[in-house]
């Protein structure tokens, strides 16, 4: 019994079932869910593919900010009281069809490509590493991402806030 | 049971990315089309730190996947300003609903 390989399938099976349920569930609450197992999911394999850090910011920032964000959003817009309506499908014909290309013509490349595999170990204390590189060999796109984060807090609050008009 | 290999991954990926697209296709709620391009991006990043640990080695991969989590989560926060703002104006977030750019 490889145990690597069985958390592997059990963390692939998480995710690949929470991403089925953000697809094709009537409830939008419900795709709500299966985004919080699907994100979960993808952090584990993360961690099997020894990103630590990587895992750890999937978890901060996906799940403590994107996925509440978007509880909020559905909080605010969505009638879930009626909930078979709240999240309906158009054309699931047309895009099972493209599911199953698109998915069925990576997994081709990805099973048939001979990949260059290097011998390299991976790198055992990502942190370290990480911090390095940030502030030396990807010091300019660490910085253009800070600016890109203000702009976008700046542009998300003037486009959601209510205009309000005075009398003068 | 089989190894670990690189292909394990990238198949995951490629489901991920294809659900990803068919909810961006098929849904008609604006919340649940963000939600697909979130997994799109999800299935990017997986690929990305694959790649970085059996094809490049190093950790060139993880900075990339860091850099896509940022932009995914400057992403949702204006595409969720933008999805309220819709709500303010129609009272409704059904994308075959804000059709008013073409009218």
């Amino acid at each position: 019994m490889n145990t690597q390989f069985a958390i592997f399938v059990f963390l692939a099976l998480a995710t690949l079932i929470g991403a089925a349920s953000v697809a094709l569930s009537r409830n939008i609450f419900w795709s709500a869910m299966g985004l919080l197992s699907c994100l979960v999911g993808v952090g584990g394999l993360y961690v099997m593919l020894s990103a630590d850090f990587v895992a750890i910011t999937q978890l901060l920032v996906y799940i403590g900010g994107v996925l509440v964000l978007i509880l909020f959003a559905i909080m605010l817009t969505s009638q879930i009281q009626e909930i078979s309506v709240s999240n309906r499908s158009v054309g699931l014909v047309g895009g099972y069809l493209i599911f199953f290309v698109v998915s069925t013509l990576l997994s081709f490349v990805a099973l048939w490509a001979p990949w260059r595999l290097t011998s390299k170990e991976p790198v055992a204390n990502t942190t370290v590493a990480l911090g390095d590189g940030l502030l030396g060999t990807w010091l300019l796109p660490f910085e253009i991402a800070s600016v890109l984060l203000v702009a976008t807090l700046v542009g998300a609050i003037v486009i959601a806030r209510k205009e309000v008009k005075s009398d003068s | 049971m089989p190894h670990l290999t690189l292909s394990h991954f990238l198949v995951v990926s490629a489901l991920l990315f294809g659900f990803g697209v068919l909810a961006v296709v098929t849904r008609r709620n604006a919340v649940a089309v963000l939600m697909g391009i979130e997994l799109i991006l999800n299935a990017a990043n997986l690929n990305l730190v694959a790649f970085g640990r059996y094809v490049a080695g190093g950790i060139s991969g993880q900075v990339f996947g860091l850099f896509v989590i940022v932009l995914a989560a400057a992403e949702a926060a204006v595409g969720l300003a933008i999805i309220l703002a819709i709500y303010q104006m129609v009272r409704n977030i059904d994308t075959s609903q804000a059709t008013t750019l073409k009218e």
